[in-house]
């Protein structure tokens, strides 16, 4: 018995990737080998379910092609051991048996974000792992997501793999304190995935995967596995009312329209009605974080019909927030701009010369850009020609450069 | 066949081109437009632009092997601005889309007719060394 393959069924392949590796590992105990039976098992479904239908119990299916590759692989690694010494004798090879069982433990998706955002990892394997290990992406999908070649991502994987194991983290749900130690890392990952996919949408890289809509996906999944906490819904509303722009932030020849020049008509309600409410659901749980604040000022933005109806005092009152709950440079430098908004540009030029004696900021490209943008406002085109121009040299992003060329060379015409 | 085509056209020293704003959006859109059009033609293998020549930095190893750094360039040296690498059925092909390249719309619309190098791409053995 089968049914067949449509368009939801890559969504509910890529669901079960996470159970199914938490019931491999568990069974094997052995993460590492058991994520790469599992990424086996994927490929084997995305090439045999569209043609010949999905089976009636497709984690059942899964499980059992990975813990028969996983078998297989035992059997091998003991037949050349045994080749190697030289002991010619029967042996009874003891592999766990495999019974399919109906329940599903949905820890388990949770015990592997939190294995896989680990703060032992780098933030790029971190990401890779994630997208492979709980996102159910193939190596061949996520290598083509960063535009690297497919076996630069797979030992990017296998080193990761490596580093846990090292690490000797068990394969458990976390502590209450662990848990809160390292959800932001969590959280963190999940932020920069989604910031990958944000940028990386501009450029002639059309046929990239969508990492900001996997983003949220898994964030999507996080919340459902922590509906309590308040950042993990903040995080998912602040992608949401982030991604509801993004039809409308870049222009016929891919250059980037900043907010004030945005058609607003293209915005996505429908997203930005998601994450208001999310939103509004955690701000009257008392708490507020990183996540949720971003996420309320971006909110504050979708709310304007016109860019003129800003609510810039509000903008400015939670990033005073955001100064006190998440002190850092960039912080400040966005604080400059609200406060520029309400007060006008004077005091907030005065604002960025403590950054530029800051080692994290001073000469950074945003720092010149936002000065550029301050200088223009108070009208001395002269010297936001030369910013805008220096953040232009500096910044590493090619729509940026492109931004900030044009915004020089606007004014130098003017 | 693979090539590489360089545009070495930036010079120490040389920022941020200062070209009135509607001819630095027609090179902006040049570019894009070459780049989706090799992609539909089924030849753009990768191509990469590269930071200004102010942010480059010459690096040697020093008797301990750990990095000297050095950033300051003769005036005359002339940058690698960005590359393209493509697949083409022939070499003409390749000069073909070199010759595009250089003939970038600049300042005024004219075409800056630069200099591109081309270079084939070292390929795996022949079949018949196999």
């Amino acid at each position: 018995m089968t049914n067949p393959w449509d368009a939801t069924s890559e969504h509910l392949l890529r669901e079960l990737a996470p159970q199914v590796l938490g019931a491999v590992s568990r069974r094997f105990r052995d993460f590492s080998s058991a994520e790469d039976a599992v990424q086996e098992a994927m490929i084997a479904a995305f090439t045999q379910w569209p043609e010949e239908g999905i089976p009636d119990n497709p984690r059942g299916w899964l499980i059992q092609v990975a813990s028969r590759r996983l078998t297989d692989q035992v059997r091998g690694e003991i037949a050349r051991r045994e080749r190697e010494t030289a002991v010619a004798r029967e042996t009874d090879i003891v592999v766990p048996t495999v019974e399919i069982e109906s329940d599903m433990d949905p820890d388990d998706t949770l015990i592997l974000l939190f294995m896989c955002c680990h703060p032992a990892l780098t933030s790029s394997s971190a990401i890779a792992l994630t997208l492979r290990a709980v996102g159910g992406l193939t190596t061949a999908e996520i290598a083509n997501a960063f535009l690297v070649p497919e076996a630069t991502m797979a030992q990017r994987i296998s080193r990761a793999k490596q580093n846990i194991k090292a690490s000797g983290v068990p394969f458990r749900v976390p502590s209450p304190q662990e848990h809160s130690e390292r959800l932001p890392v969590v959280l963190h990952v999940l932020y920069l995935i989604f910031n990958e996919g944000y940028a990386s949408s501009i450029g002639s890289h059309l046929q990239r995967l969508d990492l900001a809509r996997e983003a949220i996906r898994l964030t999507r999944c996080a919340k459902g596995l922590l509906p309590e906490d308040a950042e993990v819904t903040g995080l998912l509303a602040l992608m949401l009312l982030t991604d509801a722009r993004r039809a409308a932030r870049t222009g016929p020849d891919e250059e980037l329209i900043p907010l004030d020049k945005q058609d607003r008509t293209l915005w996505d309600q429908a997203k930005i009605s998601e994450g208001i409410e999310l939103l509004t659901a955690t701000l009257s749980k008392g708490s507020v974080g990183l996540y949720q604040l971003q996420a309320a000022i971006a909110a504050v933005h979708d709310e304007a019909a016109r860019a003129e109806d800003t609510d810039w005092p509000q903008i400015l009152a939670l990033y005073e927030l955001l100064k006190r709950v998440a002190p850092s440079p960039m912080i400040t430098l966005n604080h400059a701009i609200a406060a520029a908004m309400v007060h006008g540009p004077s005091k907030s030029l005065e604002l960025l010369r403590a950054l530029d004696k800051g080692a994290r900021l001073a000469g950074h490209y945003r720092l010149d850009a936002v000065r550029a943008h301050l200088l223009e406002m108070v009208g001395d085109h002269e010297s936001a020609i030369k910013h805008y121009r220096i953040a232009a040299s500096r910044t590493t992003s090619i729509p940026e450069r492109n931004y900030l060329m044009t915004q020089a060379a606007r004014l130098a015409g003017d | 066949m693979k090539y590489i085509i360089m545009m070495n056209t930036m010079r120490a020293g040389h920022g941020v081109p200062e070209w009135p704003q509607k001819d630095l959006q027609a090179h902006i859109a040049f570019m894009i437009g070459l780049n989706k059009e090799l992609q539909q033609s089924g030849e753009f293998v990768s191509a990469e632009g590269l930071s200004f020549p102010d942010q480059a930095k010459l690096v040697q190893a020093g008797k301990d092997g750990l990095p000297v750094t050095d950033g300051i360039f003769p005036e005359s040296k002339e940058f690698l601005a960005g590359y393209w690498i493509v697949d083409v059925d022939s070499p003409e092909r390749a000069y073909a889309i070199a010759a595009r390249v250089s003939a970038a719309p600049g300042a005024g619309g004219k075409p800056l007719n630069m200099p591109i190098e081309v270079r084939p791409i070292m390929s795996g053995p022949p079949p018949e060394m196999l």
